[in-house]
């Protein structure tokens, strides 16, 4: 690094991490200027910036879930094209969390800062994959940042899927899962196992699935789960935001088998007491192996931890001589306790109290 | 077949709430899965597999030795629990591994291997396997697997899959060893049954209906035979040339929790009878009973300020002969002979109470106020010793149940099928609070007794009046008062209100009384028996 450190050009602030010789906010908890987005969910996309940068995908997902008058200008930056602000040079890399998330690339006067967004290691055939960028300082997630979180295969969780239905044929299956990336990830991976059949969606699930059928990514035949008639849903694959699973929504399902598609069902007391029947260990973050080989992989001799379990990580990194520092950022991994599952309205508020579910 | 398919059961089962969907689960373990590892996994499940289990102090060393101290404290605080942990926690290791083990070979290596060579064999296993092998693998050989299948619900299980009554899968039980292979081969059709020829099995019992007034219309006095109901818990006695066993209602083994009562069986039958904790000829009631259940070792202490009693009433084997298909009476007198001869220690025969008719037995009824008895028995004079519940030969008709009018505190979901509806409710009386004023104390907790109607009517409320939420429980609004029924007050220490009660459930909904005319803790006190 031949530049001033980052600490004195990209700094945390009460609006979120800001870029000041950009005058740039990375994914800002308030209505600001300017703002790049890294992905679209409710934690990170927030409405009310005066001007906007993301890749195309997220701002069609932005303007699907928030409304076009939601912010000002919006400008889309395509995955690895520079863009100059300033005298800082701007780059957009795929981080494989969900369809359009992307890596903010950060360069002035010869140092180089890696903002991950969200991001996992595991292939998904509904986005890009991640890409490491070598760097002087990466800027990461620490959702999963236990050693106790080692996501499987997501196609060995899907296959216990479905021989639960050859096991209960009588019976519905309904999954829990994120509107946004979890939802469209399992069509895919269900497609991918062979299973030809629509799948149900709860209707707060259906408009980003179309978004996602519009641009480009195929997820075969979807059906409204929001029929009367409960016995057309016996034996179906039904899929519903996390909050609608144990909720009354659930009632119109045949003996439902519950099942949660979410990296915290790997924890037996986060499943049980979400009244899981079904825990299905699915996520779109990085586990604790993915974060510590793409620390590796970007080489950065220092890494801030923006949310999650930053403890275990920044010691886990000080054993391996590579400076930790926990930013401490608020108002991430909030996403559940933004869908609304009473009114099939991604974004609105809910009645919540329950927790976040990445 | 590898404990990798036994991991998938278990997480299965461990995560499903209902009776029906354990059934699925197991008659599809014992379709797939071959002779000996269904079997053994059975016994697994059902707590027969005894094998010398590894020491969790074992497996706590293993796993210090791989990973990073502040990690782990960090990952066993987060999780809770030492088996989960360490399944998610434990380094994968690069290079080639050991197949998954069997069950059997699991079972046959940990005999044959010496206590030193247990850290080695065991790491090896847990390298082979993932998380959830991890975990079963763990769980197995530490004992204590908690995924929700009693014997009974085992052998309903194997009854369901097979084809044969669950009857005839008693009784064979208690007769045959992990891992079961000749219970396989009989359940499919390849072999005779099982004969347990001496050893003491289990001999499902002959149950009771609840009297429904329009038989009680129909009874002819003088065919039917009464007794007291006694609020304890069934057991069958066996004893003989092959061994002493003390079975539950539902047949699992109760014998070491209750050592006295076993060296008072100095005889050879089977005997049916009510356990209870009797001091002086004077029976204590349920609560103490309480004490004394589901423990493995029993204090001095616990044996002389508890001593167990059964009070029996049927004889279904004298000797070695079967009387099962004699008449009520003449069992009855079989009993009674049989007493006078061996008078064992700790027991006495439940004294037949007499009547002249309906009337009489009605009053009978309600006057049976001591704090042992529930209510009466009425047994058909001419009936056999059948299994299993037919209707019309034996009636049990409990004392009508005493009613409060309590106000709703907490609300909490269930489960299962019920897991979006509020159905679990703590309800409250009212006390002077000491400052002058009045206070609602908890006094209970009722889970039945509504209609589905009753329900929704409930769960909408609920939701409509909560102040303030706990995890799953909430609290609500102190406004509805409920009528909950219940069989006796009990005097309890580990109760706020220091009482408690037996089988509350809701019997009325009674949104038109204001709480302020809720019941008083004082009026229920006045009822302990």
């Amino acid at each position: 690094m031949l530049g001033p450190h980052p600490e004195t050009w990209l700094k945390v602030t009460p609006a979120g991490l800001w870029c000041e010789p950009a005058n740039l906010y990375i994914d800002p908890l308030r209505a600001v200027p300017r703002a790049v987005i890294t992905h679209g969910h409710a934690d990170h996309a927030r409405p009310g910036h005066d001007q906007v940068l993301a890749t195309a995908e997220t701002l069609a997902i932005m303007r699907q879930r928030l409304g076009a008058a939601a912010f000002g200008a919006q400008q889309a930056l395509a995955p690895g094209k520079p863009l100059q602000l300033g005298d800082v040079m701007i780059r957009l890399v795929p981080a494989g969390h969900v369809l359009g998330s992307a890596q903010v690339v950060l360069e002035w006067r010869g140092a180089r800062v890696v903002i991950s967004g969200d991001y996992k290691r595991q292939p998904d055939p509904t986005c890009a994959g991640f890409e490491p960028v070598p760097c002087d300082v990466f800027v990461t997630e620490a959702t999963f940042a236990l050693p106790v979180f080692r996501h499987p295969p997501p196609e060995a969780e899907i296959a216990k899927l479905l021989k639960s239905l050859t096991l209960f044929p009588e019976r519905t299956h309904v999954i829990g899962c994120y509107a946004l990336g979890k939802t469209q990830r399992l069509l895919a991976l269900l497609r991918a196992a062979g299973y030809e059949k629509p799948v149900h969606l709860h209707g707060a699930l259906m408009p980003l699935t179309a978004l996602y059928e519009t641009l480009g990514v195929a997820l075969g035949p979807v059906a409204p789960a929001l029929v009367a008639d409960r016995a057309a849903l016996r034996g179906a694959i039904v899929l519903a935001p996390p909050s609608a699973i144990a909720d009354r929504w659930a009632r119109r399902l045949a003996d439902p088998v519950v099942a949660l598609a979410s990296g915290w069902m790997g924890v037996r007391q986060r499943a049980k007491s979400r009244g899981v029947e079904l825990p299905l260990v699915i996520s779109d973050h990085a586990d604790w192996e993915a974060l510590n080989r793409t620390i590796d992989e970007v080489a950065a001799p220092e890494v801030w931890v923006t949310h999650g379990r930053e403890d275990a990580l920044v010691h886990a990194l000080a054993q391996r001589g590579i400076r930790g520092r926990a930013l401490y950022l608020v108002g991430r991994g909030e996403e559940e306790e933004n869908e609304t599952a009473a009114d099939g309205v991604a974004g609105a508020a809910s009645g919540g109290g329950e927790d976040p579910c990445p | 077949m590898s404990i990798t398919a036994f991991a998938g059961l278990l997480e299965r089962l461990v995560f499903t709430p209902a009776r029906q969907s354990k059934l699925a689960l197991l008659a599809d373990w014992f379709a797939s899965q071959a002779d000996p590892d269904r079997g053994i996994g059975l016994a697994a499940l059902t707590g027969t597999l005894d094998f010398l289990a590894a020491k969790p102090s074992l497996i706590r060393d293993l796993v210090a030795a791989r990973t990073d101290p502040v990690l782990w404290a960090l990952s066993y605080d987060y999780v809770g629990d030492l088996a989960e942990t360490v399944a998610l926690i434990w380094p994968e290791r690069s290079g080639p591994h050991l197949p998954p083990p069997s069950l059997q070979e699991i079972v046959a290596q940990l005999e044959e291997t010496p206590k030193a060579g247990l850290p080695e064999l065991i790491g090896a296993w847990l390298d082979a396997l993932d998380p959830s092998g991890r975990l079963a693998l763990i769980k197995l050989i530490t004992g204590g697997l908690r995924v929700g299948v009693s014997g009974r619900l085992a052998r309903v299980a194997l009854a369901a899959w097979s084809g044969q009554p669950v009857e005839a899968i008693e009784e064979v039980w208690h007769g045959v060893a992990p891992p079961y292979t000749a219970l396989f081969d009989w359940l499919e059709g390849r072999t005779p049954r099982p004969d347990p020829a001496l050893a003491p099995i289990f001999r499902p019992l002959m149950l009771a209906h609840p009297l429904e007034p329009v038989d009680f219309g129909n009874l002819d006095p003088a065919a039917w035979r009464a007794e007291w109901k006694w609020d304890g818990i069934r057991v069958q006695l066996t004893a003989g040339p092959g061994g002493r066993r003390i079975w539950s209602r539902s047949g699992e083994d109760i014998s070491v929790t209750f050592p006295e009562i076993i060296e008072a069986m100095d005889f050879h039958g089977v005997l049916d009878g009510e356990l209870l904790i009797i001091r002086d000829g004077a029976v204590a009631p349920f609560a103490e009973l309480q004490q004394r259940l589901n423990r493995k070792r029993v204090s001095a202490a616990m044996l002389a300020g508890y001593p167990a009693g059964v009070r029996l009433y049927d004889l279904l084997f004298d000797g070695a002969e079967d009387c099962r298909p004699l008449t009520f009476d003449a069992r009855r007198a079989r009993l009674e002979g049989f007493l006078a001869r061996a008078q064992p220690a700790r027991m006495d025969l439940s004294a037949a109470v007499a009547f002249s008719g309906l009337d009489e037995l009605a009053r009978l009824r309600e006057g049976a106020r001591a704090a042992a008895i529930e209510g009466l028995m009425l047994k058909r004079a001419d009936s056999p010793y059948v299994a299993g519940r037919v209707k019309g030969l034996w009636w049990k008709w409990k004392r009508a149940p005493q009613t409060i009018d309590v106000v709703l505190l907490y609300a909490q979901r269930g489960h299962g099928k019920r897991s979006s509806f509020y159905s679990d409710y703590t309800f409250g009386l009212w006390r002077p609070n000491g400052e002058g004023g009045e206070e609602l104390v908890p006094v209970g907790k009722a889970y039945s007794g509504y209609t589905d109607a009753e329900l929704a009517w409930l769960d909408r409320w609920i939701r409509g009046n909560t102040v303030a939420r706990f995890g799953p429980v909430r609290e609500v609004e102190k406004a509805l008062v409920l009528e909950v029924a219940f069989d006796a007050a009990q005097r309890s220490n580990r109760h706020k209100s220091g009482v408690a009660l037996r089988f509350p459930r809701i019997a009325r909904l009674r949104p038109d009384k204001p709480a302020a005319e809720a019941d008083r803790l004082e009026t229920l006190l006045r009822w302990i028996t």
